[in-house]
């Protein structure tokens, strides 16, 4: 009969509505910015840099390798090599950046650049209110505006920073038995061939 | 709006030219006519509310996806790949992931073709519920369908931005998998996704299928015959809607596509009202699907760890990888020099193949079936104007 299908429809409509009063599912609206949803843990807004320890500027973990800055698509990556160097996260003397800085006006929050990062110096951040008057300069973020420090990462990352640490403990701890070992073996060479033997089986090698 | 007699201004061969076209009107529908997508208009010539010729303009939205892509390297362009089409940004990942697969002769761990799957069929549903939303919009009925399809998108999306970060540019895929684990309780999620997702079909179901304003609307307009589709180059749901049947997922079975079973439907007549059905039939076979996969799922590594990420260069050759996208085949063409950026990369776009058959669709029928007809095909103009 004509009507019918029409009719169906409205009572689906009606359904919708009335159901919205009375089934909480379907109460979506979020009154922004009071109430905020909570945000996925795999967020990933815009990058900021790690540093360990309580100054930014010594305990950043970025060596200044320029990967990212190759690897990002956009290009809006802009480093900046020391001329000397200083330990880094694991304790090997590395070049720092004397600057970085990101355009995030560019940036396409691609995350590629914290996937090259051999030193898990770059992640993602998850702030996402960056609205400013000013284009040019105040979307150019130096690297002290990028700065933040690793109970951060903890903070907005549990699960992706707890193995992070893990793996940088890693291999900080080999690289400790590896200097160790290069400390002990001169002292072992003077010592004898005989007491070098012993020596072998004890170490961490 | 002009009038019959060509304007120096036009920058476009003017259509109502030649004589006896007097009573005529040449019209340009968009660019920002509200049903117009983005930057596309039509260039049409109307005898009183009569279609009499149509020339889509695809505008310019210079991206130069092809020639950057030719420029990075061939990790740099995943993200761009998201950027394509908005709303299979996942499916738009895998066709790219595929090409590379193909060119460098990578083999995909069993869990990530999985993942590719379920994430992929998501993407399908997702995109075909906002498409029957924004048809029903361009119909001109405002309000509940596209709010309704919208609703079971934002569930979807959630998902994705649990799983990759972002709601729609997810850049998950790699070549020899995906870029990260799923996370915990993520596929109950989708678990329950899966089961809800019909309840929306039925209601889809109740408030239109049957609705006479709908059928009145669509029965019998802007038909497409089955050669001519064919002839066209035309894939996805348009083509099915013809008739024909053809779907890489059976056609080619990339993944692991053979494993599952699931239906090709098919329309007969090729009018709006079949390729509003065929779409509807779609996401019910797309949950089908996502139950098989969801339930074979196996434990395993995602990604295979040979692949390198950083400085990556395949062996010199060519590779084309093609998937059944929600909106029809789309393909990535890649040509290597042994480099770390492609020679050659070519995307073969289902929307701008599509649209090349508008005017054929469109003859006869009058400015308001136009709009909705043009609704059916689904672009977006990011493929379109790559
Ligand atoms: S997220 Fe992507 S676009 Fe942004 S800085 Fe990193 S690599 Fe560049
Ligand atoms: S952030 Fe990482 S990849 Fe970029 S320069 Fe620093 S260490 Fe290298």
């Amino acid at each position: 009969m004509l009507g019918t299908g029409i009719a169906k429809g409205l009572v689906e409509t009606a359904r919708n509505f009335f159901g919205s009063y009375v089934s909480r599912d379907r109460l979506t609206t979020v009154e922004y910015p009071e109430e905020r949803l909570p945000q996925a843990e795999a967020a990933r807004n815009f990058p900021f840099l790690v540093y360990d320890g309580d100054d930014w500027k010594s305990g950043l973990r970025c060596v200044a390798c320029q990967i990212c800055e190759k690897e990002c698509p956009p290009k809006c990556i802009f480093i900046e090599k020391s001329k000397d160097k200083k330990p880094d996260a694991v304790g090997k003397p590395q070049f720092y950046p004397t600057v970085f800085n990101i355009d995030v006006s560019v940036c396409m929050s691609c995350q590629i650049c914290v996937e090259v990062c051999p030193f898990e110096a770059i992640k993602m951040d998850t702030d996402f209110e960056l609205s400013t008057d000013d284009r040019f300069g105040g979307l150019l973020w130096d690297r002290q505006q990028l700065a933040k420090s690793n109970t951060y990462y903890h903070e907005i990352h549990p699960t992706e920073a707890t193995e992070v640490d893990a793996r940088l403990a890693e291999e900080k701890a080999k690289a400790d038995a590896k200097a160790k070992a290069a400390e002990t073996k001169p002292v072992a060479a003077a010592t004898g061939a005989a007491q070098q033997t012993s020596h072998g089986a004890s170490s961490a090698e | 709006m002009q009038t019959t007699a060509p304007t120096e201004h036009t920058l476009l061969e003017p259509l109502a030219t030649s004589s006896g076209d007097e009573g005529l009107l040449e019209i340009s529908l968009g660019p920002h006519h509200p049903s117009t997508h983005g930057v596309f208009r039509m260039d049409a010539v109307l005898d009183g509310e009569r279609v009499v010729k149509l020339k889509p303009v695809v505008g310019y939205l210079h991206r130069n996806h092809e020639k950057i892509a030719e420029s990075a390297s061939y990790l740099a362009s995943m993200p761009y790949t998201d950027r394509l089409d908005y709303f299979g940004s996942l499916t738009n990942n895998w066709a790219y992931a595929l090409a590379v697969e193909k060119l460098a002769g990578i083999q995909v761990p069993e869990r990530a073709e999985y993942i590719r799957v379920i994430t992929a069929e998501l993407t399908r549903l997702q995109n075909h519920a906002t498409t029957i939303g924004f048809l029903l919009q361009e119909m001109g009925a405002s309000g509940s369908p596209l709010m309704y399809g919208f609703r079971e998108r934002e569930t979807i999306l959630d998902l994705f931005e649990a799983l990759t970060g972002s709601r729609m540019m997810c850049n998950y895929m790699r070549f020899g998998g995906c870029r990260v684990e799923l996370p915990s309780g993520w596929l109950d999620r989708v678990k329950k996704t899966v089961t809800e997702f019909p309840r929306f079909l039925d209601e889809f179901e109740n408030l239109l299928t049957s609705n006479e304003i709908l059928l009145a609307r669509t029965q019998g307009i802007g038909t497409l015959s089955k050669e001519l589709a064919i002839q066209g180059g035309v894939t996805g749901p348009v083509l099915r809607a013809s008739g024909v049947n053809y779907d890489i997922r059976k056609v080619d079975k990339y993944g692991i596509y053979d494993r599952f079973n699931f239906k090709i439907p098919l329309g007969e007549h090729g009018d709006v009202y079949d390729r509003y059905m065929v779409r509807m039939l779609e996401m019910r076979e797309s949950i089908k699907i996502l139950e098989q996969a969801l339930r074979d799922i196996p434990a395993g590594p995602i990604i295979d760890p040979k692949t390198k990420i950083r400085g990556f260069r395949p062996k010199p050759g060519e590779a084309y990888g093609r998937i059944e996208s929600a909106k029809g085949e789309l393909g990535f063409y890649l040509i290597s020099d042994g480099t770390g950026n492609p020679y050659r990369y070519r995307v073969r776009p289902p929307s701008f193949i599509n649209l090349t058959l508008l005017e054929d669709m469109c003859r006869g029928y009058s400015v308001a079936d136009l709009i909705v007809i043009f609704g059916t095909i689904d672009i977006v103009l990011g493929e379109v104007d790559r």
